[in-house]
């Protein structure tokens, strides 16, 4: 069974993807990495995460949400976060990453924020 | 009275998980709580991880050695590598604003976050050892 799914939803220009699982060393990073690259291929780059689901991260996980933040500010897009569960922003607030991620609790409000 | 299990992994990912699904295992034993396990897991990941990556380098010749303990004082780990050793001082802080886009190089950091204590040192006849203490 793999550790995370990733499935894609479009919102206008905006595509979301919702992430269930572990985002970890291995099989759950691997992925996120191909699905953002594969959207920068496509030119999809207004990409929001969903991580409501991701029940586990550590710090293999919270290093490609920086890569794939950085990839996509690369192509003149921009990554955005949403859902995040007390125990990721823990670990945004110790790594001091909430201060570089626009991160949203509501779907429509960080859907606005792209436009 | 003390609880003790000690085990060996080999040197690949598939060994975080393991070590991560025996320490659980070894807490809920030891009837720690859920919020104590959840930090004795992200320290237990964190560390086997970097010994797989950078102290072995994925060697699968050279074996993950993992000591779990239980006493009095709280729970504590030991985690040791057979690689080329480093020092901890020379790693860069993560949050440093220089730092913070960088892919790697915060594991030290939530070790740090998680347990009460945490220090590395050179292991006799090669290779680094961790060990952390998470006070009850």
């Amino acid at each position: 069974m793999s550790d995370i799914n990733i499935s894609e939803r479009q919102a206008g220009d905006v595509t979301i993807l919702d992430l269930a699982g572990k985002v970890t060393i291995g099989e759950g990073s691997v992925a996120l990495r191909s699905a953002i690259r594969r959207l920068l291929g496509e030119g999809k780059n207004k990409i929001l995460l969903n991580l409501g689901s991701v029940g586990y991260i550590d710090s293999s996980g919270i290093g490609e949400l920086v890569s794939s933040f950085t990839a996509v500010n690369k192509e003149g897009g921009s990554l955005r976060l949403l859902n995040l569960t007390q125990k990721i922003q823990d670990l945004l607030a110790i790594t001091k990453l909430l201060t570089v991620f626009d991160v949203y609790d509501e779907e429509a409000e960080a859907l606005a924020s792209f436009s | 009275m003390t609880l003790q299990e000690e085990f060996k992994l080999p040197s690949r990912i598939e060994s975080v998980d393991e070590a991560a699904l025996k320490a659980d295992d070894f807490a809920k034993k030891s009837g720690l709580g859920d919020d104590f396990i959840s930090s004795i897991d992200l320290a237990v990941r964190e560390s086997v991880a970097n010994a797989v990556k950078h102290g072995n380098k994925f060697d699968e010749s050279k074996i993950v050695e993992v000591r779990l303990a239980k006493s009095s004082v709280g729970f504590e780990m030991s985690v040791r590598d057979y690689g080329s050793g480093f020092d901890p001082e020379e790693i860069p802080d993560p949050t440093n604003p220089e730092n913070l886009l960088k892919a790697s190089g915060r594991g030290m950091l939530f070790m740090r976050a998680f347990m009460d204590e945490v220090e590395w040192e050179n292991a006799e006849g090669g290779g680094t050892i961790v060990r952390m203490v998470k006070k009850q």
